[in-house]
């Protein structure tokens, strides 16, 4: 009875609790500010920097005839190799990596063929990228024969995306009740009817931001294509076929010359990175916003 | 449209764990059959033996008899979807598919099975809106999200949605204990509408619930914890609640238990 009376009359805030809530608040904010300063401070020197190359030759026009002084050059090809490249290990990862996701939430619960393949999963996370481009140069390259080519190159950035799409993907469809799977098998549907119609749609907003995380990772990657694709200073359309160029080999090289002219083309290149990356970004959102539920609210 | 349920000797496992054991009882055409008995004592369960929804739950399977108008469900070579095409159900929480409009989710169990001309899918849609009696309510936002409609709301929505695909059963499973009494009553209503041309399997926690809306009721109770649950008592409702012949069905009735 007694606690009771002493607690009821309402007190103002203590100095103390007042002196901890401003010492947590300025941590907080402080934290906040130290993890912002690298990202603000990246895209300033990088957009600063590469906007002195940033143009319409840059974007248009190889390396080919370039001289180790010359001025001009572009990127047009690297942006290609880029593009081509981060598309076939697309094509390659994310519907086999979907596809173990739903094998592994829908189907294998519990059993040990889903155990084991989890385990791989893991281990392939921890995979590091110059492994990977090793892997491919020994058995495609070295051992089958094949040419060094953007191909090549993707399958190497695939060993690096597909367990990242299997995670994400694993947990978005995780997060889709049992209830809509049950509502769907009263209503007769057959379970495979239900996971495309109902369990994938649900999920479909999560699964594109992790593909759209797993693609920002690979562009950037620059180890595996020095291994797999080689270098090239021209046009090559051809992915299946002979050495091709990629953003981030294409910053590499540019940033190891000594001119300053090469110095300015590797920012625009690294610029040209960050941008391709930002906009799949946008249209991953353009793509979640579309499907979303909210949007006739 | 509407048929008999008859089951017998009916055992329900999850894994090891035996959750219902020696089930025996017909559920009459045109009618509504409610299930009462304390928490756990595998009502659920039971209800969800008779679309075959149990083996959905990995590890769990069933023993015995249901035959519906003497097709025996559990017989072999009889396809679970088609099963629960013709036996409907209604779960406790309404669960509208969050991606889909009020209308796509009447239409779900047409469209998720096979392609309907648009002009048919629209019929079916407003008759079964209009038999869920929440056509009125809805028919200016058809396009909006199933999700964006009241607790009452959704559940009729759902009501709908089951009955879009014409089952011959409808089972519910406490369809009113997530709502408020006014949801309660208008999901009554159209139960009672609803038993002119469905056999009605419900579940229900409210003893008045049972009283006011169906016309036999089974008591299910256990012996105690970890063992399974069995039908005590079943027998038309007003009798059952004025004079049951057992005597626990007699102290959960009047709330001595349970
Ligand atoms: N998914 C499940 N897995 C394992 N045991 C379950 C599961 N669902 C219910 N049970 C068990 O089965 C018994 C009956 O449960 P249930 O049918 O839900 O009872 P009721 O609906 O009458 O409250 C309980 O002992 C419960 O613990
Ligand atoms: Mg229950």
């Amino acid at each position: 009875m007694t606690a009771i009376e002493e607690a009821t009359p309402i007190q103002h805030v203590s100095p103390r609790r007042r002196l901890t809530d401003l010492v947590v608040r300025v941590l907080v904010y402080l934290a906040f500010a130290i993890a912002v300063v690298p990202l603000v401070a990246v895209l300033w020197m990088v957009i600063s920097n590469g906007l002195a190359r940033f143009d319409i030759e840059f974007l248009t026009h190889s390396m080919r005839n370039i001289g180790a002084r010359d001025a001009g050059g572009g990127a047009y090809h690297a942006i290609l190799g880029t593009l081509e490249q981060v598309a076939l290990s697309s094509l390659i990862s994310v519907p086999i990596g979907l596809l173990t996701a739903i094998y592994l939430v829908e189907y294998g619960r519990g059993t040990r063929l889903a155990r084991s393949i989890s385990f791989f999963v893991d281990v392939m996370t921890g995979v590091p990228s110059v492994v990977a481009g090793l892997f491919i140069l020994a058995f495609w390259i070295l051992a089958l024969g094949m040419p060094f080519s953007g191909f090549a190159g993707a399958l190497a950035l695939s060993i690096l995306m597909m367990p990242t799409v299997v995670r994400a993907a694993e947990e978005m469809l995780r997060l889709v009740p049992a209830d809509l799977r049950e509502a769907a098998y009263a209503l007769g549907v057959p379970k495979w009817r239900t996971i495309l119609k109902v369990v994938l749609p649900t999920a479909l907003t999560g699964i594109v931001t992790g593909v759209m995380l797993a693609i920002a990772r690979v562009a950037g990657e620059t180890a595996p294509l020095l291994l797999t694709v080689f270098f090239t200073d021209s046009i090559n359309e051809d992915p299946f076929n002979g050495p091709q160029m990629g953003l981030p080999l294409y910053v590499f090289d540019q940033a190891a010359r000594p001119t300053d002219t090469a110095i300015d083309r590797a920012w625009a290149g690294a610029l040209t990175l960050i941008l391709i990356v930002m906009l799949l970004n946008l249209a991953a959102r353009l793509i979640a916003w579309w499907r979303s539920p909210a949007r006739s609210r | 449209m509407s048929k008999q349920i008859t089951v017998s000797g009916l055992d329900a496992y999850y894994g090891s764990h035996k959750a219902i054991e020696d089930v025996s009882m017909t559920i009459e055409p045109r009618s509504v059959t409610a299930f009462i008995g304390p928490s756990g004592c595998g009502k659920s369960t039971f209800l969800r033996t008779l679309n075959r929804m149990h083996e959905v739950i990995p590890g769990a399977r069933v023993e015995g008899k249901v035959l519906l108008d003497g097709v025996d469900l559990y017989g072999s070579g009889v396809e679970p979807v088609s099963v629960r095409r013709s036996i409907g159900m209604v779960f406790q929480r309404p669960n509208p598919f969050p991606t889909m409009s009020i209308y796509e989710n009447v239409a779900a169990g047409l469209r998720l099975n096979r392609r309907m001309p648009r002009s048919q899918t629209d019929e079916v849609v407003e008759e079964s809106l209009r038999g869920a009696n929440l056509w009125n309510e809805v028919k200016d936002r058809l396009n909006k999200p199933g999700a964006g409609l009241s607790g009452g709301q959704q559940q009729r929505l759902c009501i709908a949605r089951a009955i879009a695909v014409k089952p011959q059963v409808l089972l519910m499973d406490e369809p009113c204990s997530a709502l408020d009494p006014i949801s309660t009553l208008a999901i009554e209503d159209l139960i009672t509408k609803l038993k002119q041309e469905y056999t009605i399997v419900i579940v229900t926690h409210n003893m008045q619930q049972a009283a006011r809306i169906s016309d036999r009721t089974a008591f299910f109770n256990l012996a105690a914890q970890g063992q399974p649950g069995k039908v005590i008592e079943m027998d038309v409702t007003t009798r059952m609640f004025t004079s049951p012949s057992e005597k626990a069905t007699e102290d959960y009735i009047t709330g001595r238990f349970g």
